[in-house]
């Protein structure tokens, strides 16, 4: 039996009279990239924002390597091991690249309250900054204000501060989104480069990163799981290509 | 800093400030304006309250409208234990600062759990009912103010805060250490935290930082460094009254972090000496001094964002 990573049962987030996340329940798999496809609204962002600890939740449970999370605040169940990225990109924009990716650091090493000394001459923080930088191909960039990154240099800073977490489960919200079909296939070569050390849950809108990188895929339509399956058994469920491949 | 930051125009700027703060009883009767010593004083005084103000505003985001509060609990912990006798800058000192931080953390850990003009409103309001109690208590001199017959005792020969020069090289001692402990903390991986936060709050949550704890801490820092001003300022008063306390302060306060330069280490001293002294300079030309002194500040937040501190660096660079 695999472990299972990541188990949601009966997950409930209603926004007034809208119920954006409708009794979802799925499970992640330990190594596995699961995949969430599904329309524009369907929920999968309010799903992020609800697994991260963003949004309390109405009712259902989350459990993360075999504990009940849900009651846990955002930053505990970062450092618990599960991080997220966001769709809208958010990074510190005043902030250089290396210093964006040093706070992630910053914050597994424990605490800071650490007054004194300079942490731009933290050697060791640096260090491993850059290293970070250097396996998400944006080691050039290093000394860049992040403001002044281009789009897609932008969306990988996304994903480094949250892989320098050094989490064992990452939330992607589309890293790909706005990107060219160039960028895009870079990007899906390096997140297949790391599933060997990462278990993931990857929203995308690109179907061609989807297939070619998910173990199993979850289709959700109005915040509820219409069907969850591997590639081939999504390609081919005619309930899914009706609600939402759309070439039935 | 290197040599090479004291030639640009920012540097000079700087460097003329302190110089200023460091000669300015000796300048002063060579001029015939004996009284601009005094100005400096107040000046170094207000600085350590504006750079306290900074820290919070300028690096972390809070927009405290009460900060006054702090300056005025420093103040009375000095005003009320030397009316019953306690002169003792082991005890004065110490209650002061430590109350300070004891109220900022109270009012940290209420007000910390709203954003935007919600902080606003309640700094404000913490700050109105300390005025209001200061002004109705009638034992330590409600609206007239309480009068201190003698200034924090060190019990040293060499150093005592009655002789004028010892007080005003205090102020200035203290002022240029809160100016470097200010620059060591917002450049260490607390200041970092303080920094992010104000930048991105959400995504320092989201990477595992609890922000709240990390702003109390800053509220408290802030606290205690402000009454230490208040601290000051009643010893060189020989005074402290509500209006130590009033929301006008607090106003000015914010607006001198805003004209010096918010987020920056020196702003905080360049604004409150160009206030002082304007202040200062157009009440002894017209009464109506209020109504140059206004639209000067209009024209500062819409044309100098970054304030003097903004502005020289524009010059040095125009496209940083
Ligand atoms: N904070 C909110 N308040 C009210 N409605 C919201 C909020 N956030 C999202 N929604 C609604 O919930 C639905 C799901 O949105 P979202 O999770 O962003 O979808 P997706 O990421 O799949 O495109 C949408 O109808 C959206 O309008
Ligand atoms: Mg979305």
């Amino acid at each position: 039996m695999a472990d299972i990573m990541l188990k949601v049962e009966n997950l409930v987030k209603r926004f007034g009279g809208l119920v954006a996340t409708d009794s979802f329940s799925m499970d992640v798999i330990q190594g596995e990239i699961h995949a969430i496809i599904g329309p524009n609204g369907a929920g999968k962002t309010t799903l992020i924002h609800q697994l991260s600890g963003l949004l309390n939740s109405d009712s259902g449970t989350i459990q993360f390597d075999g504990k009940e999370i849900s009651h846990l605040s955002a930053p505990k169940r970062c450092h618990a091991g599960m991080v997220r990225s966001y769709q809208i990109t958010s990074i510190f924009k005043d902030f250089s690249v290396l210093d964006n990716v040093a706070m992630s650091i910053q914050a597994r090493e424990g605490h800071s309250f650490r007054f004194w000394d300079d942490a731009g001459k933290d050697a060791d923080l640096s260090e491993k900054a850059m290293k970070i930088l250097n396996e998400t191909s944006l080691q050039d960039k290093a000394g860049i204000l992040a403001d002044n990154l281009a789009h897609g240099e932008q969306r990988q800073l996304e994903v480094a501060m949250a892989l320098a977490t050094s989490p064992k489960m990452l939330l992607l919200d589309e890293p790909m989104a706005g990107m060219g079909p160039e960028e895009s296939s870079t990007v899906t070569k390096f997140l297949n480069s790391m599933k060997v050390n990462y278990t993931m849950l990857l929203i995308e809108h690109d179907m061609d990163a989807v297939f070619a990188l998910a173990d199993r895929i979850t289709v959700l339509v109005y915040g509820k799981a219409i069907a969850c399956g591997t590639p081939e058994e999504i390609r081919s469920n005619k309930e899914v290509r009706a609600a939402y491949l759309g070439d039935g | 800093m290197s040599i090479q930051f004291l030639k640009t125009p920012r540097g000079i700027y700087n460097s003329l400030l302190i110089l200023l703060c460091v000669f300015m009883p000796i300048i002063a009767p060579l001029i015939g304006q004996e009284f601009y010593t005094d100005v400096v004083a107040r000046v170094m005084i207000v600085t350590i309250a504006a750079i306290s103000l900074n820290f919070i505003m300028g690096y972390g985001g809070m927009i405290s409208f009460g900060h006054a509060i702090f300056v005025g609990i420093g103040g009375y912990s000095v005003g009320i234990l030397a009316s019953h006798g306690i002169e003792s800058a082991y005890i004065q000192w110490p209650v002061g600062i430590l109350m300070s931080g004891l109220f900022a953390l109270i009012i940290g850990a209420i007000s910390l759990r709203t954003r935007g003009v919600y902080f606003i409103m309640i700094t404000l309001a913490f700050a109105q009912m300390m005025y209001f109690l200061s002004v109705s208590v009638e034992k330590y001199g409600s609206d007239d103010g309480l009068t201190i017959d003698a200034r924090s005792d060190f019990g040293l020969s060499f150093f005592d805060l009655n002789d004028a020069m010892t007080m005003y090289y205090t102020a200035f001692m203290l002022m240029v250490g809160c100016l470097y402990l200010n620059f060591r903390i917002v450049n260490s991986r607390f200041g970092r935290v303080l920094r992010a936060g104000k930048s991105n709050n959400e995504r320092m949550a989201t990477i595992g930082y609890p922000t709240f704890r990390y702003k109390l801490v800053a509220f408290v820092i802030a606290g205690m460094m402000c009454g230490l001003s208040g601290l000051l300022s009643a010893n060189f008063e020989d005074f402290v009254s509500p209006d130590l306390l009033f929301w006008t302060f607090s106003g000015e306060l914010i607006f001198m972090v805003v004209l010096g330069g918010m987020g920056t280490i020196m702003g905080p001293l360049g604004g409150a000496m160009i206030f002082l002294f304007l202040t200062e300079i157009l009440s002894n030309i017209t009464e109506a001094w209020h109504l140059i002194f206004g639209p000067f500040l209009i024209l500062v937040v819409l044309f100098a964002r970054g304030g003097v501190e903004g502005f020289l660096k524009k010059y040095e660079d125009p496209n940083g």
